[in-house]
């Protein structure tokens, strides 16, 4: 059986291109599947403890974060198509009327 | 190196990989089917773990459900402009890749080959194992978890429709 630190490696690396991915891209649409590779890669962590720890918390744990991630993504297009319809664009640097 | 091994570096290249593509695609769809293919890979990984419960619901909720939801909304708004280079962006966000990188290193030293808890109870990770867990213990967040998922339905229908002039 593979160490469990090799699944630790690999979600901490996809969770950091996620970061990244939220940081440098202008489209709204690329931002929001970058939140999703993000959540991806803790529900690896998740399902590599369970297996590891021999505890089903853990994919109980990603059940959730299944749910959370469906209703963040559906609230997250909905507000996506509500800004294109005011303001024409998908880049997040034009919505800036909080800013001071 | 035996197989599984071999197994799981080939798959966690094609992830980092898949994931990598997501980020630094310019067309949207592109990077849409490249997150479809890094959500399968993970899906894999959950069924190569003992969870093929969980591996099941990440296709059809991930790869299925969430991802025709993206589909759709790129279909519908048609982001035909190519989006500019964010410059200023560039050295923060690889700096914080940097961190989160080193933080790793601690974890590379450490690999000891863990122990194998489960391999005595072959229904680790079935259906039943799972729902007797959801449905025990956690039966208040799941129904938690379902008033969420109505109040994100009511919310993504009223956020959505277009606002008649009253």
């Amino acid at each position: 059986m593979l160490p469990v630190n090799y699944y630790l490696i690999l979600s901490a690396v996809v969770f950091a291109i996620g970061v990244v991915g939220v940081l440098i891209r202008r489209n709204l649409i690329v931002v929001l599947m970058s939140i999703e590779l993000m959540l991806n890669a803790v529900n690896l962590t998740f399902i590599a403890f369970s297996r590891y720890l021999g505890s089903m918390v853990g994919q109980v744990a990603v059940f959730f974060v299944m749910a959370v991630a469906a209703a963040e993504a559906v609230i997250g297009l909905a507000i996506i198509i509500s800004v294109y319809r005011q303001r024409r664009s998908l880049d997040p640097q034009d919505m800036q009327l909080l800013k001071w | 190196m035996d197989a599984s091994t071999f197994g799981f570096f080939l798959l966690a290249g094609l992830l980092v990989i898949s994931s990598l593509l997501v980020v630094f695609l310019r067309n949207v769809v592109h990077c849409a089917m490249a997150l479809v293919a890094a959500l399968l890979i993970i899906a894999i990984f959950f069924i190569t773990l003992h969870a093929p419960m969980v591996g099941i619901l990440q296709v059809m909720v991930y790869a299925g459900a969430i991802m025709v939801l993206f589909l759709f909304v790129i279909m519908f708004l048609n982001p035909s402009v190519l989006e500019r280079p964010r410059a200023a962006w560039w050295s923060f966000a690889s700096l914080l890749a940097v961190l989160l990188g080193a933080m790793l290193v601690p974890l590379f030293f450490n690999n000891e080959p863990a122990a194998d808890p489960v391999a005595s109870t072959e229904l680790f990770g079935s259906p039943e194992m799972l729902a007797k867990s959801l449905f025990n213990d956690f039966v208040l967040p799941f129904e938690i978890a379902s008033v969420l998922l109505l109040v994100a339905i009511v919310g993504a229908v009223v956020l959505a429709k277009r606002e008649r002039s009253v």
